[in-house]
């Protein structure tokens, strides 16, 4: 398949994993402890076990599997706030698909779904926005949900809802950003990071600028990475060849995507519909500063959060995870108390096990456990 | 052969007094009404001496059941996609085919069909007579007879359009023992074509993603196909239809049935394009999809080339490839090696496969 296969080949691969090694081995003299390159998003992670790439790497090589799986960090409460959306019967409520698994204090959503709500797994929020021009008598909310990546498509739906004056049509804004996140986990005392590996998508829509206090403030190299397997090869082997020649900086791996200043109409459409909430809530990771935004004001006849006054539930997380240690890569999954015990896919207790895309998921569905590494 | 063209136009259907009108209540209200609608739409089409009986029971001679091998094989299954029409087939031909196959990747030489129809009041009468003219094409393509029958008229709300079950019975030759504990190491894994056609047609036909593709379901019986490979091959192993969970989900009930070992290589598994670019769009795995008309089937190595040459040569089979081989350990584990030079193992879904957000 064209654009597909390109990025997939085996030889190609090879050769990179040759590289690799070949830095790697360079470096070795001169560590102390295993390299630890984080992926910070959830898509990276899902190539990673998909292609097999950590069984490839060096045993200097560890990668860690960061906190950008957008549906991993929801909280619980935010979970009951939206079944308590949803079993409003006036309520149509749309969700992008693997959101629906997500467990909340009482039940997921689509447990609520089972029990007789209206919800709806939909690709796009433009989809959420022809079910409400469909259904004149319903309220249709969309779950708006993600980073960077998702914002631009919810805030051109709100701003469309507004254009044909559709009023029946809302946002559940649980958007949440990259930068305050990467900060947050660079910033905690046990950090011990080498390197990242940056969202190709969200940089696609912010541009390459952003992340320059990573290499700039915190002095670690930093590579923007597409999401085919040789893509994750290749940004691997420069993040090495920066850490091997001592330098820190932001690199661009995946421009074919990615433009320097980002997309700027989307970004407009970004500041137009959201600013940045005081603090969000994260599933493992607790509150972080300006880690979300929500609708501006002005916007406030499409914002599900006042149009149905939501009761902003918190729940605090089981006290046995350890996702947020996981995340930071302080510990591996399966050195968590629960993982594979108390905490699997069919019942998740921490965030890293809901979606496909969680480190402790992955992990566990791949038959990882400490035998085999060790 | 294989592509039974469902779309029939309102002239082909053989008119009724029931032309252009609706399913209701008393159509399974057990009066005339009932028996008039059995009589001109399932009677007169599915057209064999032992329905026509119109007994409460289908019989059958044993001597003639014997004759054909010494064990009978049973089976049933209930048929609810949605949409009842699709690419490249419908829930008639769905419901034939897959109880079928269900007979036939166990050895079977299926002989014998039932037919309980679920139908939601308001349903309209033609689409269900395309449905069950739909249904005798695809049995008379199986050399199947639809024996015995129910019908079931429920209000508007209690069912959505039509529910078909059917149940099938069989009749196993001696010589044949497949089981899905039968995999040993040096065995090898063969399938009959391309993966997830059928899933990513439902996908397409659900007609929510506007996605401009062309894939047909692979909708199709395998008995023919089976009893060719029999004669090949009399000692298959294992062998079963990869339907709901796809091959992944087949892989899985072999390795853990046998304890041991599968390796699949991804670049010999077949995957049309086009199933492949629905799939990379929805973040779906087209290993999970669900088949119509896919077996999977364990051989000793030494039989497998002659197996694979049969099968190739049958319509049914002419994309088959040998995908796989059963190794020690880790037992009941499938591996996939990725084609990118890794590995990974491929588990059961834990639940229905969800798109991922991005």
């Amino acid at each position: 398949m064209k654009f597909v296969d390109e990025f997939r080949d085996k030889d190609k691969a090879k050769s990179l994993i040759k590289s690799i090694k070949a830095i790697a081995k360079n470096i070795a003299p001169r560590q102390t402890k295993p390299l630890q390159i984080m992926e910070f998003c959830g898509g990276h992670t899902h190539t990673i076990f998909r292609y097999g790439i950590e069984q490839m790497l060096p045993d200097n090589i560890e990668m860690v599997h960061g906190p950008g799986c957008p549906v991993c960090v929801l909280p619980m409460g935010r979970v009951d706030d939206c079944v308590a959306l949803a079993e409003r019967p006036e309520v149509i409520f749309t969700t992008f698909g693997d959101a629906m698994r997500v467990p909340g204090s009482k039940k997921s959503l689509l447990q609520a779904k089972a029990d007789g709500a209206d919800i709806r797994m939909t690709y796009s929020p433009m989809d959420a926005l022809n079910l409400a021009r469909k259904n004149p008598d319903k309220e249709v909310i969309f779950f708006g949900l993600g980073f960077e990546t998702t914002m631009p498509s919810s805030a051109f739906t709100v701003l469309e809802a507004e254009r044909e004056g559709i009023t029946n049509f809302s946002l559940f804004c649980n958007h949440i950003t990259t930068v305050p996140t990467i900060k947050a986990v660079l910033d905690s005392p046990d950090m011990k990071l080498d390197g990242f590996l940056a969202p190709g998508h969200v940089a696609m829509v912010i541009g390459e600028r952003p992340f320059d206090f990573i290499a700039e403030d915190y002095d670690k190299p930093l590579v923007i990475t597409g999401f085919e397997p040789l893509d994750i090869l290749q940004s691997l082997w420069m993040v090495l060849k920066q850490i091997d020649e001592n330098r820190s900086e932001v690199e661009n791996q995946y421009t074919r995507i990615v433009q320097p200043n980002g997309n700027t109409p989307a970004l407009a459409a970004l500041t137009k519909v959201f600013e940045v909430r005081e603090f969000f809530e994260w599933r493992g990771l607790g509150s972080i500063d300006h880690s979300g935004v929500r609708m501006k004001a002005e916007y406030a006849a499409f914002d599900a959060e006042k149009k149905f006054s939501v009761a902003n539930i918190k729940i605090a997380d089981p006290k046995s995870c350890q996702c947020g240690e996981v995340v930071k890569g302080v510990i591996k999954p399966w050195d968590c108390k629960i993982f594979g015990t108390k905490c699997t896919p069919e019942t998740p207790m921490g965030a890293l096990m809901v979606s496909s895309e969680g480190a402790c998921a992955a992990y566990y569905n791949n038959g990882y456990d400490k035998k085999k590494s060790a | 052969m294989n592509n039974i063209n469902i779309k029939t136009s309102e002239t082909d259907l053989p008119k009724t007094k029931f032309s252009g009108k609706t399913i209701i209540l008393s159509h399974g209200a057990g009066g005339k009404a009932m028996h008039d609608l059995i009589e001109q739409i399932f009677v007169s089409t599915f057209n064999n001496s032992e329905l026509s009986l119109l007994e409460d029971q289908a019989r059958f001679d044993l001597t003639e059941l014997t004759a054909l091998g010494d064990r009978l094989a049973m089976t049933t299954d209930s048929y609810v996609v949605d949409p009842l029409f699709f690419p490249g087939g419908d829930i008639g031909k769905l419901a034939v085919t897959g109880t079928v196959n269900d007979l036939a990747v166990g050895g079977a030489k299926p002989l014998y069909l039932t037919c309980g129809m679920i139908i939601e009041e308001g349903f309209s009468i033609d689409e269900l007579h395309r449905i069950v003219i739909s249904m005798k094409k695809t049995a008379d393509e199986a050399g199947v007879a639809i024996v015995t029958g129910d019908t079931k008229v429920v209000p508007r709300g209690f069912a959505d359009k039509l529910f078909i079950n059917t149940a099938g019975v069989g009749v196993i030759a001696k010589e044949t023992q497949i089981l899905s504990s039968r995999a040993s190491v040096g065995d090898v894994v063969i399938i009959n074509g391309y993966v997830g056609d059928h899933g990513a047609a439902i996908v397409d036909a659900r007609g929510e993603l506007a996605l401009e593709v062309s894939v047909e379901t692979d909708c199709q019986v395998l008995n023919h196909l089976i009893q060719e490979m029999l004669v090949c091959c009399p000692d298959i192993h294992c062998m079963r239809d990869a339907t709901r969970g796809g091959l992944a989900t087949v892989l899985n009930e072999f390795a853990q049935g046998s304890d041991v070992a599968i390796t699949l290589e991804h670049s010999q598994i077949p995957i049309r394009d086009e199933v492949r670019g629905v799939c990379e769009v929805l973040g779906l795995d087209p290993l999970y999809l669900a088949n119509e008309g896919k077996l999977v089937t364990v051989v000793k190595k030494e039989d497998a080339e002659a197996l694979l040459a049969v099968m190739k040569k049958h319509p049914a089979g002419k994309n088959s490839a040998i995908i796989g081989h059963v190794e020690e350990s880790p037992q009941g584990k499938v591996i996939l090696e990725t084609g990118f030079g890794g590995t990974r193992i491929i588990d059961m879904l834990v639940g229905e496969q969800l798109p991922r957000i991005c």
